[in-house]
């Protein structure tokens, strides 16, 4: 078993680990509303601090006193969970990313599965809030989420089935130290780009975000939440683009290798230029139809997926 | 088991104090917070007019249907992953046996297809 001060050590850690996650969601919501105003020929926040770099602890401080008005018909008990497995599932993924050789709260040879999982449980959160709520737009939106996390969900661990199969791996460790010499993405471009669009989804950010698009659901599942709920809310969405960006970074891009910086620098480097796709996307592309979203995942990405599994086992089998 | 069980203890210990972290706000929004409900506030938000009716209401059936096409291939994916982390050691018989098996998910899939089970218009 483990000691008292092994204990210590990991409190500490996680507190370090929690507190830089809660400062790079909160800067990465700042960064996101500043590019997308460049990207749309406008300022952005620009008010508090230098750059408006403080607006996202204004943001914090302003949801903390507001008010949360449950609606009357909503179930209490589900719609206070809701908001809570919408973000506590999405860090206890982070407790085994690596973000440099050896640190990471938790060290799992199943590491992959582990944040898998997680990402899938914030589903349950989604339809929990939207059936919790009893408003209309939350119903309709719980029921789209469902039905897009599942079927993006299902190619999702088709797209890094190679990776695992080059590494014979789960450990995220393990599959970094493989890519010394070369990233998974050179030698796995259509698992990496899948990965990648499965990951959008699963993070419900645009443009698969028509769970809560507000041009015809107004906030879709999170119509009825206000104050810490929905930062709650807030918190578990930009975090989970963080989990993806680190996920892809662990599987595709190397994770923690990199020339003349330390490692954690360039998994921060790496992490960060994939959020900033993510937000680019945000800024170009429209929100496909439901019917196109739903047959796209079923009818190109998962026969694509199989494809490339079945690609990459003829190669490894062939070579070996 | 023991061990395998303190592997995880780091994860829960990080979780305990990120659920001390969210009490803390949640509890800090209850104090400081406003809260002044009245009847047109706590109704259930239909930009402006009160609802025709209950929102637990009949949805599409197709919503069943991907939920359904979800769990086969989920199942496909938990049998594939060990097979995936052991395709290093593992025999030709291995992965033959695992090509016949996507071959026959592979036919139901292009079944479900053309039934029209993934149309959604």
């Amino acid at each position: 078993m483990m000691t008292a001060l092994a204990v210590v050590v990991i409190l500490i850690l996680s507190a370090m680990l929690l507190g830089g996650l809660m400062a790079a969601a909160g800067v990465f919501t700042w960064a996101e509303r500043r590019l997308l105003g460049f990207m749309q020929e406008r300022l952005g926040p620009n008010r508090v601090g230098p750059f408006g770099f403080a607006q996202w602890i204004a943001d914090t401080v302003k949801l903390i006193t507001k008010e949360d008005a449950p609606p009357e018909g909503a179930d209490r008990p589900a719609y206070f969970l809701a908001p809570v497995l919408a973000a506590l599932p999405i860090l206890a993924g982070f407790g085994v990313v690596m973000f440099a050789p050896g640190w990471a709260i938790a060290e799992l040879d199943m590491g992959v599965m582990f944040v898998m999982g997680m990402l899938a449980l914030t589903v349950y959160a989604l339809v929990l809030g939207a059936w919790a709520s009893r408003n209309r737009y939350a119903t309709l939106g719980g029921l789209r989420a469902a039905a897009q996390l599942l079927a993006y969900e299902s190619f999702l661990g088709l797209s890094l089935m190679g990776v695992v199969m080059l590494t014979g791996s789960f450990a995220l460790g393990d599959i970094v130290a493989a890519q010394e010499d070369r990233w998974f993405v050179l030698v796995q471009p259509l698992g990496c780009v899948l990965f990648l669009i499965a990951g959008v989804a699963a993070a419900h950010r645009l443009p698969f975000d028509l769970q809560e698009s507000e041009q015809d659901l107004v906030a879709g599942f999170m119509t009825e939440y206000s104050g810490m709920n929905f930062a709650l809310f807030f918190l578990g969405e930009y975090l989970a683009v963080l989990l993806v960006a680190a996920l892809a970074t662990t599987l595709f891009f190397g994770g923690w290798h990199g020339p003349v910086l330390p490692g954690a620098v360039w998994f921060g480097i790496k992490v960060g230029i994939i959020a900033f796709v993510f937000v680019w996307l945000r800024a170009t592309l429209p929100r496909p139809r439901y019917d196109q979203l739903i047959g796209f995942a079923w009818k190109v990405a998962l026969p694509l997926a199989l494809l490339n599994l079945l690609a990459t086992g003829w190669i490894v089998v062939g070579g070996a | 088991m023991e061990n395998l069980l303190s592997e995880y203890l780091p994860i829960l210990i990080f979780l305990g104090v990120a659920v001390g972290f969210g009490l803390i706000l949640l509890l800090s929004a209850l104090v400081v917070a406003v809260r002044r409900p009245d009847p047109e506030k706590v109704s259930a938000y239909e930009c402006g007019f009160n609802a025709f009716d209950d929102a637990r209401m009949k949805f599409d059936v197709r919503f069943y249907l991907v939920a359904i096409l979800f769990i086969i291939f989920d199942l496909e994916v938990a049998f594939l992953f060990p097979w995936a982390v052991a395709f290093g050691e593992i025999s030709m018989t291995a992965f033959w046996s695992m090509m016949i098996f996507l071959f026959v998910l592979t036919a139901g899939f292009a079944y479900e297809w053309k039934k029209g089970a993934m149309e959604w218009e």
